[in-house]
């Protein structure tokens, strides 16, 4: 009665969401990798198992709560205890269907899948390193056409459409869109190697089956072979602090030539990038550079207004740090100065300079000295954040 | 028999009264009334903390908590749920019906059991403190890591995690102060007669769980205390730079952490089968094989530790090592669950309020096991893993499998410990709304989960939505419906039809021998077993 109730009723719930709603999924989204169609298949297989196993124990079960009730009038039958054969056929059968399901039915298939996971090397066309920060992903291009491009991919929604009580629309892809697409040529064997700057993260991608923990301080590896052109979206599964919901991983699948557009593109924009550490900017060029950095790379911590979320975060506006002089008479940057923060960080607040150009530090400096409410009046150049490096 | 108890009880009854009573009891059954009282409080606690976590998560957007708030409600929640919730309450049954299940007068180590409690005040205070002084704008909050403290995370963080490791110490201590206690009276204090092989299956499933307590508390607390270290003191156990590696916090975490499930889930297979042969008027089938099982259950559970972090990357053979013995629980469990049906089969069967939490327990249980059991392959596990299939998987052990097989207990030992009966139809009522708002509150997370919604998110892309607004409402029924069975057990406990001593009509053990209430001291004449 409790088991029939308990059906009738998901069933009555999935029939009615089935008709009511498009968006539901009820199952994992479409494979694109060999390893993301053979978890799908393990994830069918041994579900369709359970819930057959589940549906046949429940099964006798009802009937048992039907049939022996004592409101019916049905009298207990005490067990007698078995003779040596039916014991044994009750205890041996039962083992060998289970060990048959769990080391055979499912253990072979996984075996499987587990060599084929953990198989990175062999026959990989291409190897991209991918680095884990709070908040955000950095990618970098180990051989081929993109050999040595380098970039930081961050959340691109608009940070209104993420605060406390926003009441409007919100974009389509809510939470999973970024500023810089990690590019992936379609049918290459891609090694991934994984590691982080601080804490646990994981790169995980639903639709390529595949998901490892970056952790600091050592190299995993992984990889995908994305067999079908696409945007796919993805995040970070591994509690990493407060912006942990806010770190999505979005892979474009394009065809080889499209790719190899795609990294000299990439390689000009960086080269462009690092000729402008060495000319001189603009105090407005920097602050509106910096305007743009900030809001992208700060903001999560120090807020919009640099107000921050005291006391694990605090306030940019009249702070120490950001009012204090940045570099000492020897032209050399001081220690615990605005600059060395930004470099190099200091408990929570990641260091930086992996992670931005030399134009983006000094802007962003530029930009919090001379806005969020603070007037110092100085301004740091890329030439000086290149030099500060060495 | 039970008049002769009473008068000669009476003469001793000489506990001072007021606040001090509970204070200073060494009482087995003040001090498991106590335990009870404390794990229903933190119950509501953590339950409060999860329905701001649910509100949350109605919608997408942000519209109660900041991030940094929210992942301190998960951590706290599930480390009140676990430690000061569903561990207190199995070890306030274990306090109240050990000695009457084995013919004992008390506990064998009474005032080990009084300090064993008054721990837990404290640990609970220490849990909520830095939370609710953030709540006031003092201090920067409670662990935000989650429960698992894993490190460098927890290193990074606040004085909250402190706060956190100092009280998974006092819980520990309490913890394997109550096991060594439940041993040594499990051991010693068995009225004559009363074999290992004979002793009710309740005492069979704490003793396996006292076992796991001793063993693995300590590497629980040898794990935080390194965490400690490496926060205030310079060590650098779980930090790359200076030779550790986080990941051996994981290890040493799920050694404890594993066997922690399994810690919470013993005791109520203990008593499980001895509410279904009370309602089905029929001795419980196999009881060999379900001590052999549990036996089997506890020695697995300190083998299969890793598979809680497959993706956090470790050699082949291990994956495959963990994967197959992992698989392997399901031999033991199997015959549980095989030995639960076959008592009620062709019993005599009525549904009081205990039955059906028991039998809804089984479905609802077995929905848990049945994907942990998917969740073992590894391959597979890259796509469950830290998502909310997971989290629906483990609450449907934990809150099905734990906290409503603890209702069940509640219900059936209820009229024995207060000497009233409860409401049966208000019970039946609890245990409709619960069964019901359970589903519906995690039914949703095995899709959403496989949809690609990873957990302890705050906010969640637009695709998601539909199935957290279902969980959410859920949640809420489920949380609210718990005033029921508060409501009850107050009424019962207060007054109320007068239970017998035999309470239940089928019910078996030493336990229905005694009046309802029991006498203040127990058994003060040993009861003899054939």
């Amino acid at each position: 009665m409790l088991g029939l109730k308990k059906i009738s009723f998901l069933m009555t719930g999935l029939l009615v969401s089935v008709s009511a709603f498009a968006d539901y999924s009820w199952n994992f989204p479409e494979p694109v990798t060999p390893m993301a169609l053979d978890t799908l298949h393990v994830h069918n297989k041994f579900m369709l198992i359970s819930i057959a196993i589940f549906l046949v124990v429940l099964a006798i079960m009802i009937y048992s709560i039907i049939a022996h009730r004592k409101d019916k009038g049905f009298k207990a039958v005490a067990d007698k205890p078995p003779s040596t054969a039916v014991e044994i056929f009750w205890t041996l059968i039962p083992f060998a269907i289970l060990l048959l399901i769990d080391f055979v039915i499912m253990g072979i298939p996984a075996y499987h899948s587990v060599v084929m996971m953990e198989n990175t090397r062999e026959k990989a066309d291409m190897v991209i390193k991918i680095t884990g920060s709070q908040w955000r992903w950095q990618y970098e291009y180990l051989d081929g056409p993109a050999q040595g491009v380098k970039f930081v991919s961050n959340l691109s929604t608009p940070s209104d459409q993420m605060s406390v009580g926003y009441a409007g629309d919100k974009s389509e892809n809510y939470l999973l869109e970024v500023d810089n697409h990690l590019v992936l040529p379609v049918g290459k064997k891609v090694r991934i190697i994984m590691t982080s700057t601080d804490v646990l993260h994981n790169w995980w991608v639903p639709q390529f089956g595949s998901s490892r923990v970056a952790v600091p301080g050592f190299l995993r590896e992984t990889w995908v072979q994305v067999e079908k052109e696409g945007v796919y979206r993805g995040q970070c599964k591994e509690l990493c602090g407060k912006g942990h919901g806010y770190m999505p991983v979005v892979v474009d699948a394009v065809p080889d030539a499209q790719y190899e557009t795609w990294a000299a593109a990439k390689k000009d924009e960086m080269a462009k990038e690092s000729a402008g550490s060495d000319k001189e900017w603009t105090k407005d060029e920097l602050l509106a550079s910096g305007k743009t950095v900030y809001e992208k790379n700060c903001a999560v911590c120090h807020q919009v207004t640099g107000a921050g979320l005291p006391p694990a975060f605090p306030a940019l506006t009249a702070s120490k740090v950001a009012l204090a002089p940045i570099f000492g008479a020897d032209g050399k940057y001081l220690p615990d100065s605005h600059l060395d923060r930004v470099l190099n960080g200091k408990g929570v607040m990641p260091a930086w300079k992996a992670l931005l150009s030399d134009s983006e530090i000094a802007a962003v400096i530029t930009y919090e000295r001379n806005a969020l409410g603070n007037t110092v009046g100085d301004l740091v150049q890329p030439a000086q954040v290149k030099a500060a490096r060495q | 028999m039970s008049t002769t108890t009473l008068a000669h009880d009476d003469a001793h009854e000489d506990h001072p009264a007021g606040i001090m009573r509970w204070l200073t009891t060494t009482n087995h059954k003040d001090i498991g009334t106590m335990y009870l009282t404390f794990a229903l409080i933190m119950f509501f606690v953590g339950g409060m903390m999860i329905l701001g976590i649910r509100a949350e998560l109605f919608k997408p957007g942000l519209q109660l908590v900041n991030p940094d708030f929210f992942n301190q409600l998960i951590g706290v929640h599930a480390l009140i749920m676990i430690f000061a919730a569903l561990m207190p309450a199995a070890t306030g049954f274990a306090n109240w019906m050990i000695p009457l299940q084995i013919g004992a007068p008390d506990m064998a180590l009474p005032r080990l059991n009084n300090w064993g409690f008054w721990l837990l005040p404290p640990s609970a205070i220490l849990l909520t403190l830095p939370f609710t002084l953030a709540l006031f704008g003092i201090g920067d909050g409670a662990l935000a890591t989650g429960w698992t403290f894993y490190p460098p995370l927890s290193v990074q963080g606040g004085i909250g995690v402190d706060f956190a490791i100092f009280a998974v110490h006092l819980l520990g201590i309490s913890s394997v102060m109550g096991s060594i206690n439940i041993i040594v009276t499990l051991f010693n204090m068995r009225a004559p007669g009363m074999t290992l092989m004979k002793m009710p299956m309740f005492c069979w499933g704490w003793l396996i769980t006292a076992f796991l307590l001793v063993a693995t508390i300590p590497v629980l607390a040898g794990a935080v205390t390194m965490l400690l270290t490496d926060r205030h003191f310079g060590t650098h156990f779980f930090d790359a730079a200076g030779g550790g590696d986080p990941v051996m916090f994981q290890h040493l975490f799920w050694f404890f952490g594993h066997p922690e499930v399994y810690i919470l889930l013993l005791p109520i297979w203990g008593f499980i089968p001895q509410i279904l042969e009370a309602f089905s008027r029929k001795p419980m089938y196999g009881y060999k094989a379900q001590v052999y099982s549990l036996w089997g259950i506890g020695a697995l559970a300190v083998v299969v530790w890793a598979h809680h972090f497959f993706t956090a990357g470790m050699p082949v053979p291990a994956l495959l090592y963990f994967m197959y013995s992992t698989m392997a629980i399901s031999l033991p469990l199997a015959v549980l669950f095989f030995c639960w049906i076959k008592t009620m089969w062709k019993g005599s069967m009525s549904f009081e309020t205990p039955m059906l939490f028991a039998v809804g327990w089984i479905i609802l249980f077995g929905i848990g096991g049945l994907t942990g059991l998917v969740l073992a392959d590894v391959a597979a596990d890259a796509q469950y893993h830290n998502s909310y299939f997971v989290v629906a998987h483990f609450h449907y052990t934990l809150f099905a499998g734990g906290i409503m097989g603890i209702m069940a207990g509640t219900y059936y030992w209820l009229p024995k410990m207060t000497g009233h009966m409860y409401s049966e139809k208000l019970g039946k009522l609890h245990f409709w709304l619960t069964a019901i708002s359970f589903n519906l509150t995690f039914i949703p997370q095995f899709f959403v989960g496989l949809a690609g919604m990873p957990r302890r998110i705050p906010d969640y892309a637009l695709q998601f939505a539909e199935f957290n607004m279902i969980s959410s409402i859920g949640a809420f029924i489920l949380g609210f419906s718990q005033l029921l069975f508060v409501y009850n057990i107050v009424t019962c406990a207060k007054g109320g039809k007068k239970a017998t001593d035999q309470v239940w009509e089928g019910a078996k053990g030493l336990e229905w021998t005694l009046p309802s209430p029991p006498p203040y001291h127990s058994f003060t004449e040993q009861p003899t077993i054939k």
